[in-house]
């Protein structure tokens, strides 16, 4: 949590392999990140992290389940488990019915939930929220934060960067950060 | 990524714009039906070169008087050289190993009458050799008879359009017509043939050499036809021929030699580079497509840049962006080549209904030059646009286009 420019998200693109350290280390499962080669972190990205960002970041030429099916894809998946699974996944947020539905054909909420269905098709250990809710109205806001608690319940890690106070107040630990520095690390 | 994934995703790109997409098809279609079509010309040219002289068999030696040095350059086409080509020496070299026919050849404009019509016409003094030499057929009546090789007969066999002027309806031969100064009897009429290598034959009258010799008062030829047997080789009869003239013109062989094979090699090599000149010319145009090409993709790097970064985002390596953006191009390039080929040939085939005399053909080698040098340019011009697409920094690339 923070204020817009506090670095909220600039940590968690840090976290997230997208952007290197000026000083210091990330480290992924014990191992220190920050020297790997552009192709390993972009292995790692791949294998262990899934991205959820405030403007879902679907593309608009694709359905639901070939936008889910594209983490498969570049893992170089064959099409008909990539089928089987991004259909399941989606079939897992709600959307069993829209799969062959294109993102301009869906709600925001619904939107989102795609987008949440290709952050988890791979199975990653540590799911990454970039105000998820931002661009939601309260409805869809709802649906998104219902569905991103249920994952975490079943045993997802999930990083969420929001300035929404009442969301921030559901997690189980909260980090307030100001101007570029943690402020605040609170559990429980 | 697997690469039938990647070509499927492009595929997608590029459909999903298709009037842009069409667009860039259209302008790599237009090189390479350029580059087919023009060399299909060209093709056509060459092939026209070599029908015109397969009429006169493939083995053929030319024997012009005078060295082609004295006059610099060209064989001279009327003799004004110092020592002439006689009947004799024709007939001393028509006895040359190797050489299975020989006809000699002495044209002249005369005045061609009969009743109250008269024309201009062009007589070929020559012997019956000459028929099967330039493969003239005799449509009516028959060839030089036997003694007409040396004896000045006073007969003619008549072009297909000179009988017809001459004579209507007509039966013309059997008939007598005056040319020049002299009284000839029509022995037979040509089978119309057309223009070749620059002569009419429908318009000229054939007549006996030492008819031709009288009718224009000279003993020089103006050339010598050698047909060589099967196998002769055409540098060894070509060497004798030079000893021959030597021995009768003491000491020079004031002779041009010309094989047919020589002059329709050197068509060949002519043809072949100008067609060449052209394909390059008309491959410019890939060029400019290809840089048409790399402009779109830049702007569509540009447009594309919040993908971009979700696909990194996703964990895709640079490698696998930059073969997305070069694959796009390929895709596209591939797709207006292969229309282009089509719409060529399509072209080409219209052409050859419209002229059939001319013979238009696709050559071998064009369809897959233009292919592989749209491909090329392709790849050229859009490798600079993927490589920046491969090196966007993802987190700036997710915040969108600028």
């Amino acid at each position: 949590m923070g204020p817009s420019g506090s670095g909220k998200s600039t940590l968690l693109h840090l976290v997230g392999l997208l952007d290197r350290p000026d000083r210091g280390s990330v480290r992924l499962g014990g191992v220190a990140t920050e020297h790997l080669a552009e192709e390993e972190r972009a292995a790692l990205r791949r294998r262990h992290i899934g991205f959820i960002f405030q403007a879902f970041h679907l593309i608009g030429r694709l359905s639901a389940l070939e936008n889910v099916e594209l983490p498969l894809l570049l893992a170089g998946v064959a099409p008909a488990e990539r089928r089987r699974r991004a259909a399941a996944v989606l079939e897992r947020v709600g959307l069993a019915d829209r799969l062959d539905h294109r993102p301009a054909e869906l709600s925001g909420g619904q939107q989102q939930r795609v987008a949440i269905a290709r952050a988890v098709v791979t199975e990653p250990d540590l799911l990454l929220a970039d105000e998820p809710t931002g661009n939601l109205d309260r409805a869809g806001g709802r649906e998104v934060v219902d569905l991103l608690e249920a994952l975490n319940r079943g045993g997802i890690t999930l990083i969420l960067v929001t300035h929404d106070l009442e969301l921030g107040e559901r997690a189980p630990r909260r980090i307030r950060m100001v101007d570029g520095a943690v402020a605040e690390d609170v559990r429980g | 990524m697997r690469a039938l994934d990647l070509l499927r995703f492009d595929w997608r790109v590029v459909a999903a714009a298709p009037a842009r997409s069409a667009l860039l098809a259209a302008a790599f279609a237009l090189g390479v039906a350029a580059v087919v079509l023009l060399t299909s010309v060209g093709e056509g040219a060459r092939r026209y070169v070599d029908a015109e002289f397969a009429v006169l068999g493939s083995r053929l030696l030319v024997i012009f008087p005078g060295r082609n040095e004295t006059v610099g350059g060209h064989p001279p086409l009327y003799g004004e050289t110092p020592r002439d080509l006689t009947l004799a020496d024709a007939e001393t070299l028509s006895a040359l190993p190797g050489v299975a026919r020989m006809a000699p050849l002495l044209p002249g404009n005369l005045l061609a009458s009969r009743g109250g019509r008269a024309r201009e016409a062009l007589a070929l003094g020559t012997t019956r050799a000459f028929f099967p030499i330039r493969g003239l057929r005799v449509a009516r009546g028959r060839a030089l008879p036997a003694a007409a090789d040396r004896e000045a007969l006073p007969v003619a066999v008549l072009g297909a359009t000179l009988a017809r002027e001459l004579f209507g309806e007509q039966e013309a031969v059997g008939k007598r017509l005056r040319l020049g100064d002299w009284r000839v009897r029509v022995i037979g009429v040509l089978a119309p043939t057309g223009q070749s290598l620059g002569l009419d034959l429908d318009e000229v009258a054939i007549i006996p050499v030492a008819t031709a010799m009288g009718l224009f008062d000279t003993e020089g030829l103006l050339r010598v036809f050698l047909e060589l047997e099967p196998g002769a080789d055409p540098r060894r009869v070509e060497a004798a021929v030079r000893r021959v003239v030597r021995a009768r013109h003491e000491g020079e062989d004031d002779v041009t030699v010309v094989s047919q094979d020589a002059v329709l090699a050197a068509f060949g090599r002519i043809l072949t580079t100008l067609n060449l000149a052209v394909a390059a010319i008309a491959g410019v145009s890939l060029v400019v497509a290809g840089v048409l090409a790399m402009n779109v993709s830049l702007i569509a790097l540009r447009r594309r840049r919040a993908e971009i970064g979700l696909l990194k985002a996703l964990g895709a390596p640079a490698r696998t962006v930059g073969l997305l953006f070069l694959g796009e191009a390929l895709l596209l390039a591939l797709a207006g080549s292969v229309a282009g080929m089509l719409v060529a040939r399509a072209l080409v085939a219209l052409g050859a209904r419209l002229w059939p005399a001319f013979p238009l053909a696709v050559p071998g080698w064009a369809e897959p030059a233009a292919l592989a040098t749209a491909l090329a340019a392709a790849l050229a011009f859009s490798w600079w646009p993927a490589v920046r697409a491969a090196r966007l920094d993802p987190v700036v690339a997710l915040r969108g286009a600028d």
